[in-house]
């Protein structure tokens, strides 16, 4: 698949996602011409860790903003580019991204309505740039919080790398969650859980267990995210707009506290889990 | 050595005992889990511990790892301060006493979803600072990675005991040397000159992060100066934070922040251009 060379209106065939450059992720999902990308790779951020590393460092730190627009709507986009470093939050692409959705609150102050939409390819924090990159987590995650008041924070995740770390949580706090087949979801990558549990616990190898409990398909599937969509542009914009037509839930994912408390508190934990328990668990008693 | 071999930490369950003596125990949600209302100088507070429970359902979090019960416990404790006080001006501080070793690390969390438990409790702190609930941290040993973001990384102040047994990183360092293709002694000399990767308090509290480090006779089991000591720290925030101080900014004003600050400049030129 070659990258996207028009804009997504142009749509007359399933377009990939999981193959498009973080910028170019972003220029597809929003409307047609409206993408203003901030901090470009001119302006030259980069990280002032990896270098004493022996690491390159990217013009844009792996991490791309914008302003546009969604549906007419003012929206932000960040999308994380997963290419670089494995997608890892480091200390200007996390300030990146933490300083956009506080403009983006500011805005909303002010009285102009502005959701944002989040693409998360990362593996969570960037251990090269360790306690700032957990530090700027834990600042986007205030951002979100606050933002989620005004308007919807819309994450979408679509592999190749997935969403893990301290990020999954970010994910966790987002609005609405969108996920592909492709896409991966979870707190704990599969190598640092056999390395602290072993290998029984889990086999950061055995490929069908890892998708089979933290896959696009799973997560739908119990409920913990909010559309399973094809990994096709156009589908994905769609899916985008329909979050944000829908407006800031009543009650976010993250605040529904007593009923996963109590299955969980319920839950036998004699016997090893699988995908259809977790599915179970998970989804008993809700209404479809 | 292995997850399993380390100690348990009983830090947290001492410097809870000391502070929270005279206060009120609330029944929580789960047995990991401490909470005790009661005043500091005349401010209502909420003081919070996750603490290990051996005899926990899961298995992966009974040495006081921050895992799915003890993530929604959080939260609903949290929650549960909000809106009782949701009617009145004073709203009461949360104080999180901070030893967590690690998120917990398992399969039947990942299957579960610890990162939404996670983020419930991420939430609840972040809601109740937002609507002006002091929210405060007090690190007495570890404070790692996930488990941190869920207790105690959203707090409007964050003190730390001066001590070597008080730890603040990412990842552990034997998970990190080897998720980075380093050896642990390679990572030590890389962190000499990159305070963000050290493992030292000193070089954490370089990132302005934490308000300034508190001395204490014994960080292991506090001494009555020792309690002293940090109930005055407390009682001053208290009196520093102000109704509007509901944001992380003072954050960014570390010497090793400095590409933070740039970047949030720079970006407002851009955004109001």
């Amino acid at each position: 698949m070659t990258e996207l060379t028009n804009t997504a209106l142009n749509r007359t065939e399933q377009l990939g996602f999981i193959d498009l450059s973080a910028r170019k992720r972003i220029e597809s999902l929003l409307d047609s011409g409206s993408m203003r990308e901030l901090l470009t790779p001119f302006d030259r951020l980069t990280s002032p860790w990896l270098e004493k590393q022996g690491i390159v460092p990217q013009f844009d730190d792996g991490v791309v903003i914008a302003r546009g627009k969604l549906d007419d709507k003012p929206v932000v986009a960040a999308a994380i580019e997963g290419g670089f470093q494995g997608g890892s939050l480091g200390e200007v692409g996390g300030a990146k991204i933490a300083g956009i959705l506080e403009l983006a609150i500011e805005e909303n102050r002010k009285g102009n309505p502005t959701a944002a939409v989040l693409m998360l390819e990362t593996g969570g924090v960037r251990l090269q740039e360790a306690n700032l990159g957990l530090a700027a987590i834990a600042e986007i995650q205030s951002a979100i919080v606050e933002l989620r008041q005004y308007q919807p924070v819309i994450a979408v995740v679509t592999g190749p790398v997935g969403c893990f770390g301290g990020m999954s949580i970010t994910a966790g706090l987002c609005s609405y969650l969108i996920i592909t087949r492709e896409g991966r979801l979870g707190l704990n990558g599969p190598q640092v859980i056999e390395q602290e549990a072993g290998v029984e616990e889990y086999d950061s190898r055995d490929r069908g267990l890892i998708w089979g409990l933290t896959g696009g398909i799973q997560r739908f599937a119990t409920g913990l995210v909010d559309a399973f969509v094809d990994d096709d542009v156009s589908a994905l914009a769609t899916s985008v707009r329909d979050c944000l037509a829908a407006g800031v839930p009543t009650l976010h994912r993250s605040d529904d506290i007593a009923s996963p408390l109590k299955r969980l508190q319920q839950f036998d934990t004699r016997e090893q889990i699988d995908a259809q328990r977790a599915r179970f668990t998970l989804t008993q008693g809700k209404t479809a | 050595m292995t997850a399993q071999s380390k100690p348990i930490s009983k830090r947290g369950g001492h410097w809870f005992d000391g502070l929270t003596a005279g206060m009120v125990t609330q029944q929580a949600a789960v047995p990991s889990l401490r909470i005790a209302d009661g005043e500091v100088a005349g401010h209502a507070c909420r003081v919070l511990l996750v603490q290990p429970d051996p005899d926990s359902h899961f298995p992966r979090a009974s040495r006081g790892e921050v895992g799915l019960l003890e993530g929604y416990g959080l939260a609903a404790a949290i929650d549960d301060a909000i809106k009782t006080d949701a009617d009145n001006p004073q709203k009461r501080a949360l104080i999180a006493i901070v030893d967590v070793p690690s998120q917990a690390y398992g399969r039947r969390e990942e299957a579960l979803g610890l990162h939404q438990a996670l983020a419930a409790a991420v939430s609840a702190y972040a809601r109740a600072r937002l609507a002006g609930h002091p929210v405060i941290s007090l690190l007495v040993g570890k404070a790692m990675s996930g488990a941190f973001l869920a207790h105690g990384y959203q707090a409007n102040r964050i003190f730390a005991l001066a001590d070597s047994g008080v730890q603040v990183h990412a990842m552990g360092k034997a998970a990190a040397a080897r998720v980075t293709l380093r050896t642990e002694e390679e990572l030590d000399k890389l962190a000499a000159d990159i305070p963000p990767m050290a493992y030292d308090l000193e070089s954490y509290a370089s990132l302005g992060l934490l308000e300034p480090l508190v001395e204490v006779e014994s960080a292991e089991s506090p001494s009555t100066n020792d309690l002293g000591k940090v109930r005055s720290v407390l009682v001053d925030a208290l009196n520093d934070i102000q109704p509007g101080d509901t944001g992380l900014e003072r954050r960014l004003n570390g010497v090793n922040r400095g590409a933070s600050r740039l970047v949030r400049e720079q970006l407002r030129t851009q955004w109001e251009a």
